[in-house]
Formats: structure tokens, sequence, C-alpha cells
């Protein structure tokens, strides 16, 4: 069982649906601990020795938060700057989050369907994520398909219930290293994944 | 008696009075008005002064050594050793060379070796009153050609107790005079002996400075009776002058010394403050008595022999000082700030050719001659300077009042914190940990002995005192921080600073809205209410406990402040009509609630429809 380092950045957690849903379901898990940026640091003064040494004894990082703006929200983005030092996270001697696994998981407003060149909002999620995929490259750590919970204000109790047990069979197959890393990079979500596995249960 | 010294009272201020300001209206500083007060005054001049003068200068002499008191009081042992070579390379290259050259020129006019080295050392000394006070009122002090001059006149003023000391081995007939120890206790003893208690003297007033003056000033501090601090004040200085006369040694020197040891304490400017009215003073009178001392029949009768002289030694000492300036490399205008500022022969000559007099080492004819030439060189200095300013700057170089911020060590801090109470220590703390150092005055001698030994560079004063504000570089700051306990006291600090050093940012703490607006009437804009971040910061934590998401109460409460110091600033328009007050007041209250409520009942998650479409929502 590997351990899961489950990042939370929510400026406005008290009034989530789709991040608590999540956040909830994830928390039963014992090789979950949730990290929640904004509570911690509500003056983004990141305390970076703390975050370093919280890093090193995951293996599996996830970074979860509702986009905003076509990005993470703010702490992230401070937390990254600060964190993710030249000489410790990359470059020369910067070895220490090698192989680690990192995963999105993020939450829209937007449906699935809006989110592609024909859609409303024109590019697909991974691509709005560049970014964090080239920084996670960069840091030499393993980057997998994002999990997404979009179309958030369509959503009900019962879906978002059933969002948060997909996550957490999702982190349970990845603390247990249950996949296969080549295979995993064929889907676009991690959603995709988790479910596909699950009708090949149903079906044996 | 009483009639007399009224009288002479009179005379020797309303020269001062008169002549000073027009002096300086005139843009010739302060000290050449002395002079001229003292010339018009004298013998030569109106001839209401005669031959007291002499006695009035011995008087002055006093004032000289207060102004070494006050130098050394500035003078911290370590910035002392920064300067050394300074003081050491430039200082004894300007005194070997310059004794060289005009030694050897009496010798050429027909001196005996011995008067010709005896003359040319005397000669080479510059006048460190007039230096010290010319450069501080042109503002140069702190330029390069200000700290060399300091460090070449420190060597010359160190130089001369060895000097005084020395000078019997150059008397022809060395049975028959007394020894350097000119009437002190110790004269008629064994050489050994001399070098014995003059070393035990320089050891007490190093030891009693430590040990003895403050704990004493702590005493009288306590006692909290400004006019006994001066007594204080006035007590150091004359007990090391007398201690240093009954050895046998230099007055000055001995003041210089205690200033040093002196220099580290709480009380250093507290002390600077005490005796610089006093230091003005002495020093006026000097320069007036050096004016008065102008032997006009002498130069009458030989103007030609006088008039060269003097113009030969300046000359000379120009000259020499600008090759060790170069040496030193000192740029081309700095260096002839340098020379120029220095080619006068300074107020210890008079000392040593009086002494020599005394040892028959020059006939008294030619120390008349030579003392008058002293007096002159003094007054040519101002003169030379304003010329050299007017005519020889604006034409060549550029003109550089500052140097390369590296290595200012004598500069006053750019912050002061007046009140050093908790407030106060916590700003200083902060800032020093930012590695910003400030000037720190507290007025509670207990607090101040405290805190040094918690390592703080605290000093014993009262910040509302203008001089003491000077004496610790309000002119020279940036920031005032004005942390004191009691609110009036506040305010009547900020109402001082305003007048006097409007140059100042002042930062004040103020106890609640009300001492806040008398700050604000006092035109203090930057106010700190001292219940308000630590009270909101409790109240952000209090919300936290009772589940509150601990980034919205920290948002909540940054917003709040804000909204408070805006109500602040509209409520201090109303303070004096209590109505109107406690309308806006309420009105005040009820909009930062609202402001506040809409922030946290904000439902975000409405406009979520807005990343589908732009058209209105689906039917939800
Ligand atoms: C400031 C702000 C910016 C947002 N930007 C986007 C966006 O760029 N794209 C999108 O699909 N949804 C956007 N949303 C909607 C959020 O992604 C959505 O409310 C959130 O994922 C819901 O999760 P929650 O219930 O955990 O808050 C934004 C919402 C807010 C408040």
């Amino acid at each position: 069982m590997e351990n899961i380092l489950l990042m939370l950045a929510h400026p406005r957690y008290e009034k989530s649906l789709s991040n608590k849903a999540l956040i909830e379901a994830a928390r039963q898990l014992p090789c979950v601990m949730v990290h929640d940026l904004y509570e911690l640091y509500p003056d983004f003064n990141i305390n970076v020795e703390h975050e370093h040494a919280l890093l090193l004894q995951h293996g599996i990082i996830i970074w979860q938060y509702p986009l905003y703006m076509y990005s993470p929200p703010a702490i992230l983005k401070q937390w990254m700057d600060l964190v993710l030092e030249h000489g410790w996270a990359h470059g020369a001697g910067g070895r220490n989050l090698e192989n680690k696994l990192l995963l999105n998981a993020v939450t829209t407003g937007g449906s699935g369907d809006s989110y592609g060149p024909q859609g409303f909002n024109r590019y697909r999620l991974e691509v709005l994520l560049r970014p964090l995929e080239q920084t996670a490259r960069l840091c030499r750590m393993v980057w997998l398909p994002v999990f997404t919970v979009q179309g958030t204000f369509l959503l009900g109790p019962e879906q978002l219930n059933r969002y948060g047990l997909l996550y957490r069979r999702a982190l349970q197959r990845l603390s247990m290293r249950d996949f296969d890393p080549a295979g995993i990079r064929n889907h676009a979500f991690l959603n995709e994944w988790i479910e596909s596995g699950e009708q090949r249960c149903a079906h044996d | 008696m009483i009639d007399t010294f009224l009288y002479q009272a009179l005379i020797y201020l309303a020269a001062a009075v008169i002549c000073v300001p027009v002096a300086k209206r005139l843009g010739m500083g302060s000290v050449l008005g002395y002079l001229a007060a003292g010339i018009v005054i004298g013998p030569s001049g109106l001839g209401f002064i005669g031959q007291e003068g002499r006695d009035i200068m011995h008087f002055a002499e006093f004032g000289v050594v207060m102004m070494l008191f006050l130098v050394g009081l500035e003078l911290e042992p370590a910035h002392f050793w920064n300067m050394r070579r300074r003081i050491v390379g430039l200082g004894g290259l300007q005194l070997a060379a310059t004794s060289c050259v005009l030694g050897s020129g009496l010798y050429a006019i027909g001196f005996n070796w011995q008067a010709a080295v005896a003359a040319g050392i005397a000669l080479s000394m510059s006048s460190t009153a007039m230096v010290l006070q010319n450069l501080k009122e042109k503002g140069l002090s702190t330029t390069a050609a200000g700290r060399s001059a300091f460090g070449v006149l420190l060597f010359q003023d160190i130089a001369v107790i060895p000097l005084l000391a020395l000078l019997p081995f150059l008397a022809l007939n060395r049975a028959s005079v007394p020894t350097a120890n000119h009437g002190g206790m110790s004269a008629g003893l064994p050489g050994w002996l001399q070098a014995c208690t003059v070393l035990c003297a320089i050891t007490a007033v190093v030891a009693m400075g430590r040990y003895v003056i403050v704990p004493l000033l702590r005493i009288v501090a306590r006692a909290g009776l400004r006019e006994l601090c001066v007594a204080g004040s006035l007590l150091i200085v004359i007990a090391t002058a007398c201690l240093m006369k009954l050895v046998g040694l230099s007055p000055a020197l001995g003041a210089f010394l205690a200033g040093v040891v002196l220099a580290n304490s709480e009380f250093r400017h507290e002390l600077e403050s005490d005796i610089e009215p006093f230091k003005g003073l002495l020093l006026g009178l000097f320069f007036i008595a050096v004016g008065a001392s102008i032997n006009s029949s002498l130069i009458a009768e030989r103007p030609l022999l006088e008039f060269g002289l003097v113009a030969a030694i300046i000359a000379a000492k120009a000259l020499v000082l600008a090759v060790a300036g170069r040496i030193f490399k000192l740029s081309f205008d700095q260096n002839s700030i340098f020379a120029v500022s220095l080619s006068q022969v300074g107020e210890f000559a008079f000392v040593l050719f009086a002494f020599m007099g005394t040892l028959g080492i020059l006939p008294g004819e030619w120390i008349d001659i030579l003392m008058a030439a002293t007096a002159l060189s003094m007054a040519v200095t101002p003169v030379l300077l304003l010329a050299q300013e007017c005519l020889i700057l604006p034409r060549f170089g550029t003109r550089q009042t500052d140097e390369r911020p590296g290595d200012r060590v004598d500069v006053t801090n750019a912050v002061i914190i007046a009140g050093f109470s908790a407030f106060g220590s916590t700003v200083g703390r902060f800032l020093r940990a930012n590695g910003v150092e400030a000037t720190i005055l507290d007025n509670d001698s207990d607090q101040v002995e405290l805190l040094r030994k918690m390592g703080f560079r605290v000093y014993y004063g009262d910040a509302t005192r203008l001089d003491m504000l000077h004496s610790a570089g309000a002119a020279d700051a940036a920031i005032l921080i004005i942390a004191i306990d009691d609110p009036a006291t506040n305010c009547t600090l900020a109402e001082i600073a305003r007048k006097h050093f409007p140059h100042l940012t002042v930062m004040s703490r103020a106890r609640n809205n009300f001492g806040a607006y008398a700050l604000m009437e006092n035109g203090v804009d930057l106010v700190y209410r001292e219940c308000l971040d630590a009270s909101v910061r409790l109240g952000i934590d209090a919300l936290v406990k009772l589940g509150f998401r601990r980034y919205s109460a920290t948002r909540a409460g940054q917003k709040f402040i804000i909204y408070d110091e805006a109500a602040l600033h509209k409520l201090a328009r109303h303070r004096h009509d209590e109505k109107a007050y406690i309308y806006t007041t309420r009105q005040e209250i009820q909009l930062q609630e609202e402001l506040l409520s809409n922030d946290r009942t904000a439902a975000h998650g409405i406009n979520d429809h807005a990343w589908e479409s732009d058209c209105c929502p689906r039917d939800q």
C-alpha cells in the first residue's frame, strides 16, 4: 500500500458540494492524508520545509481542486512556485519527486462536452492542464490521466455520491499499485479507466 | 567683580549675536563670524576688550576639551578600529611630512635646528574645532574628504601628548627647564614613574567610565531632573579634565578618552545633547578670543613678514595634504576640499608655542609672530573654503558630496524608535531581524539597562526633547517610529517632529480611536491602533474554533481591518461633534456588517452554468 497525499485547494470549501463529496469518500481510506492548503495557509505563507517532508513521505500526490478560470485556484500555484524548488524537485540534485504518481482531480462547472474544439470552452481539459503536466514531467513525476467531475451544477446528491465512490475506488487501486502503467495512459480520464475496470470485474 | 563679568558677557554675546548671523548670511560660516566678532571687539578693533582676551582664551579652551569629549562620544571603539588606516596612515603621513617641510623652511630662514623642528611640528597641527565645524555646516562630514580630515585631526590630537612629553629634549639648556608635565603632580619624578602615573590615569579614566560613571548616570537619570543630568554630564567632562591636569596630561585628550569610553553606553545621546550647547558657546568664545588676540600692531609693523609667513605656511600645508590625499586615493574634488580645509594652523599650536616659550626653545619675539600667524591662518581658512566652493569646484570636477554606500560607518540610522517597551521592542526586533538597525530612545533608565543587557542598543533620553532628537540623528533619519506608552507624550512628539523635522515619515502607535484622532490632528497619517490587529486575529481564531474555514475567516479579518481603517478616517472628521460622531459610527458599523455578510452569504455556485454557454441557465 502506497501512501497518498491528497492536496485540496478550494478557497470556498464551506460552500462546496462536489469537492466535499470527493473528499469525504477519500477520507475513508486509511492510506490517504488530506492536506487542506487554504485551511493551513490562509495567508499564502507556505511552509516549504514542512511540505518537502510531507512529499517525501508519500508515493502518490493528488492535486484536487475546482477549476477556476481554466486553472487551479491561486494557492496551488503559490505552492508550486515555492515548494518545487530547483535543486530539490528538479534541476541538478533535484530528484526527490522522481517516479511519484501525480493525479489531478478536477471539478468543473462546464460539462465534459463543453471542453473540446466544438464546445463552449474550446479546449479539452487535458490541454488546459498542460502547464501542470509539464511541471510534473520536469520533476520526473508520473502524470496520470485526470479524474474529473464535470457539469457540477447539474449534479444531485446521488450522482455526487457515485463520483465519490468512483474516486475512492480509483485511489484504492492506485495505492495498491493495481494498474498497468502503460495501459492507464490510454485513457483520457481516470474515470474511464476505473469504470472499464469495474465493468471487467462485473463481467468476471 | 560681578559688574565686569556682566559687562564682558554683554560684549561677547552681543558681538556674537550680531556678527555670526551676518557672516552666515554672507555664506561664510559661523567660525569666520566669531573671528570677525573677536577682531571687532579686540584691542586692534574697537578695543572693548584688552589684554584679558588671553585669559578668556584660556577659559574658552575648555570648549576644545568639550569638543573632543563629543568627538570621542561619536567614536565607538569598533568605529575607531575601522578608521585605523585613515587615522594612523594618513594622519601620520601628514604630520611627519608637514613638519619636515615647514621645519626645513624655518631652518632655511635662520632658525637653529631644535627651534625649526619644534616650530615645524607645532605648525603642522590643524584646527579640529574649526575644521569639524566647517565640515558640518557644509554637510561634508560623511564624505571621503570629511572622514579623511577627521582621521588626520584625530591623529594630531592624540599626537599632542607624546609631543608635549618630547619637547623638553629639544630645549637648549635642559637642566634649567621644567619637564613636559608642566605643573603636574608628577613633575620632578623620575621618567619611569611619570610614565606609570600617566598609565594609571588613563586606566582610571577607562575604568571609571565603565564602572563609576555609567551607574552614577543611572542614578541621576532615575531622579528625573533635567538640570541634574546636565550637571552630571558637565561633571564628567570637568572631572576628567582635572584628573588629566593633575598628572600633567592634556585635558582635551582625557576628555576625548572619556568620550570614547562612554560612546558605547546608553547615555551617549543624552550626554551629547547636554554638552552640545556648552561646547558651542565655549567654542564660539574661543574663536572670538582668537580673533581678539590677533596682534595688529605686530602685523602693522612687519606686514610683509607676517602675511608672507601665513601664505607660505598655508601653501606648504595644503600642498603636503594634497599629496597625502592623492596617495590615499581621494578624488580631485574631495582632495581639494580635504587639503584646503586642513591648511590652517590649529589651536593646539597655541599650547605648543606657549610651552616652547617656557622651555626657551624659541625666542619670545618669534613666538608672538608665530602665534599671530596661527590666528591669521585660522581666519583665512573659511575665506579659502568659500573661494574654493565658489571658484574652483564649479569649474573642475563634479562636486561629489557622498561616497559609495558601502563604507558609511558613521552615518546615523535611518530609523529612530522612540519608546522601547513591548510595542516598540517588537517593532525593533522585527526590523533588526530584517537587517535594519534603528536608533532607539527610551526614558526609563531601568528599562534601558535591562534591554542593554539583552543586547539591544538602546539610549537613555527623553525623545520629546528637541536636542535629544537632534543627537539621535533625526535630521538625517528617514523614519520616526513613535511607540511610547503614554498617548499624550506620543502626540507631543508627533507635533515636535512635524514642526522641526518635516522630512521625517512619522509612524505612530495609538491606544484607541481617540488617541488616533489626536495623532491625526497632529499631522500623523500612519497611525497604528494597538488593539486592532491583535483583536482581529483573536476573532479569526475564535471563528475557526466555531467551525469557520480559516481562509475565509482570515480574509474576513483582513477586510474588517480595511473597513475599520477607512471608518477611522471618516469618523475623525466628526470627533468634536458628539451627535454627528455617534450617528456616523452607527452608520459605519452597519455598513461594515453589510459588506462582510455580503461576502459570506454570496452563493457562488449558482453561476456555474456560465461555463456551459452564455445564454440563460438551463431549467434548474
Ligand atoms: C471564480 C470561479 C471561477 C470559475 N471558473 C470556471 C471555469 O473556468 N471553468 C469551469 O468549468 N467552471 C468554473 N467555475 C465553476 C467551478 O469550477 C465549480 O463551481 C466547482 O468546480 C464546483 O465544485 P464545488 O462544489 O466543490 O465548489 C468557476 C467558479 C468560480 C467561483
